[in-house]
């Protein structure tokens, strides 16, 4: 089976995030890594590959110092992994960007894509879901479980409220994998010096014709206001309790 | 303006995020329609619809839309938008919403802007806000070109009891389907075994974030859970790296608690963990980023490191409990 993990690099999830003096992004953080639900995404690809073999090729859109979390996820085992240059993807909706992902996907004709659910700067939730339509491919979202079966798979969607449906879907197909569905390795160091040796093919959006026509256009970014009046409370740690406990035994009234 | 707002039935019955979609588009100006789909039943369904402020309304029917696919839905919908134009179409944000209309507004040749928290117009048209970053900043996105434009608001963004009552007569479409079409074949949804933790009807909740770092540091939180006498509750991630039994996570995926206190410790605020304990009368919030997004919703806020200061607030309840 060959499949397509697509990747992408993301803010560190403890980075201070500063809005830009234009107010149309946020300044480049200190440190990246990759989408979390990526992680788990390239994860059941490593795993699905072992069980059925096959190949796994990790696809990701974005600037030159992507090229980071393209080598772990190498290292982690993909075989090889295509790169789409780029260093201003926002002027892209999530519709040219999935554009992008699926010109590159096409020229591989994978029997399965599985990307993250969501990421964590843009939070989108789509671009799975658009590849799957630009690519003529089945989809599944919000996935729990891979099993291949017979021609096609069944997967395990997550639903609301604690519910679960299991549903089977032909190949080629594209699966949006939720975070928690498999559990992470580490890379070797042997993993961390082969990747060295793996190919990285590059690509650019023009070089796959792709243009910039977005029905959305990202106008500004700002700090949220708070809704509800939060009673910050100040001090030592030791008077950061006290007046905790006091606020709890006579204004909740719950001690 | 026309706005045509889609609703979601769910087992049957109304998902209750359909109706905050719906305040949404009521409140746009211009005329307000509304579509359902489904199997045989919708149409019973639909009769609900008769009852409020809407121009037009269709009951989406089909055989083949009996048991929802993202290949059915996508189809029929996109026959109708297609025939109506709509300027704008509106949806909840719900699991079954992510999972068709980007899709819907791809084969329409537009985008979808999700989990939107405000729609308003100005003199070039619409502006949408949404979340980025899990919540830690808001950005404008500005509809450019002609429509229709899609959006899909979040949860509890708009409210439900502002739906307005009024009359509409609903119209029966139906889609032309073929059961080639649909790849997908989906099976009866189930749950897990039966919960054996209900946080429901818990009075206090002491819930753990992935502030905590390590495994080893849960009894941490879960001490002050004791000394409080409150159920002990996680964010996702803690129960993805299986440090507490999914049965403890609150969320969108999770249980819906609604104590008297809400303790969150280490917890950022995604909008996913919020919807699960929005609900509480009162909510503290323990985090070291003052800028985190659960101090918007917070009763009480303490900017502190939780390493420090969870162990102090224990030792004071301990005292003032003897
Ligand atoms: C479809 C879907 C469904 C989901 N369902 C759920 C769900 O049901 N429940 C759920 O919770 N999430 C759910 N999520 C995930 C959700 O989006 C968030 O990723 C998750 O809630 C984040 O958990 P967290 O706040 O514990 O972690 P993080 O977002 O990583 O936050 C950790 C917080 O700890 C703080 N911190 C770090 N160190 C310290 C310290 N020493 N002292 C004090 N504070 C510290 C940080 O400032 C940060 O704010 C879902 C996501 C999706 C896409
Ligand atoms: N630039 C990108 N490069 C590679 N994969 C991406 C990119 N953008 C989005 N994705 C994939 O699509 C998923 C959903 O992203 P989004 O639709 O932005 O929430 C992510 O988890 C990734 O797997």
């Amino acid at each position: 089976m060959k499949i397509l993990a697509a990747i992408k690099q993301v803010p560190a999830r403890d980075s201070q995030l500063r809005v830009n003096d234009s107010g149309t992004w946020i300044e480049e953080p200190d440190t990246s890594e990759i989408n979390e639900p990526d992680a788990y995404a390239l994860e059941e690809a490593l795993q699905l590959r072992e069980k059925a073999g096959g190949e796994v090729v990790a696809l990701c859109a974005g600037p030159e110092s992507a090229s980071q979390t393209i080598r772990e996820a190498l290292a982690k085992g993909a075989d090889r992994a295509i790169h789409i240059e780029d260093d201003d993807l926002g002027r892209f909706d999530s519709l040219g960007i999935a554009r992008i992902l699926a010109a590159a996907a096409a020229t591989e004709q994978p029997d399965l894509i599985l990307t993250g659910l969501q990421s964590d700067d843009l939070g989108f939730g789509q671009t799975g879901v658009i590849l799957a339509e630009l690519l003529g491919m089945a989809h599944a979202t919000i996935i729990m479980k891979v099993e291949p079966r017979g021609t096609g798979i069944r997967v395990k969607r997550e639903l609301e409220d604690g519910w679960f449906q299991n549903t089977d879907l032909p190949l080629p197909a594209v699966l949006t994998i939720q975070s928690g569905i498999n559990k992470l390795r580490y890379a070797t160091l042997m993993g961390i010096k082969k990747a060295k040796l793996k190919e990285v093919r590059k690509l650019t959006a023009s070089g796959l014709g792709v243009a910039v026509e977005p029905s959305v256009r990202l106008e500004r970014v700002f700090m949220p206001q708070r809704t509800k009046q939060t009673r910050m409370i100040e001090g030592s740690v030791r008077d950061q309790a006290a007046a905790l406990v006091e606020a709890l035994r006579h204004e909740v009234r719950v001690l | 303006m026309s706005t045509l707002v889609i609703l979601e039935q769910i087992y049957g019955g109304w998902h209750r995020m359909s109706w905050e979609a719906l305040a949404a588009a009521q409140q746009m100006d211009g005329p307000v329609w509304a579509a359902v789909a489904g199997g045989a039943n919708v149409n019973t369904l639909a009769a609900d619809l008769a009852g409020k402020r809407l121009d037009r309304a269709w009951a989406v029917s089909h055989q083949l839309l009996t048991a929802y696919t993202a290949d059915g839905y996508t189809a029929a919908l996109a026959e109708l938008i297609r025939r109506e134009q709509p300027d704008l179409v509106l949806l909840p944000h719900t699991y079954q919403v992510r999972d068709f209309a980007p899709k819907l507004a791809a084969r329409l040749g537009r985008t979808l802007v999700s989990d939107v928290v405000r729609i308003r117009r100005d003199d070039q048209g619409l502006v949408f806000t949404r979340q980025l970053f899990q919540g830690k900043l808001n950005a404008d996105y500005r509809a450019v070109g002609p429509g229709p434009h899609f959006a899909s608001i979040q949860a509890g963004a708009c409210r439900a009891d502002q739906v307005q009552a009024g009359t509409a007569a609903v119209e029966a479409f139906t889609p032309e389907l073929d059961a080639s079409m649909i790849r997908a074949a989906p099976q009866d949804p189930f749950r897990e075994a039966q919960r054996a933790v209900d946080l429901t009807a818990a009075e206090l909740i002491v819930s753990v974030g992935r502030g905590i770092k390590e495994q080893e540091n849960i009894a941490l939180v879960q001490d002050l859970a004791e000394a409080l006498g409150a159920e002990f509750a996680a964010s996702r991630p803690i129960c993805d790296a299986g440090w507490l039994p999914m049965e403890r996570q609150v969320g969108s995926s999770g249980q819906t608690v609604s104590p008297k206190v809400y303790f969150a410790v280490g917890i950022s605020g995604a909008i996913q963990h919020l919807v699960g304990m929005k609900g509480s009368k009162c909510v503290v919030a323990i985090n070291k980023d003052p800028n985190a997004p659960i101090f918007e919703i917070a009763d009480y806020g303490v900017a502190a490191d939780l390493f420090e200061f969870v162990p102090e607030l224990t030792e004071q309840i301990r005292k003032l409990r003897g």
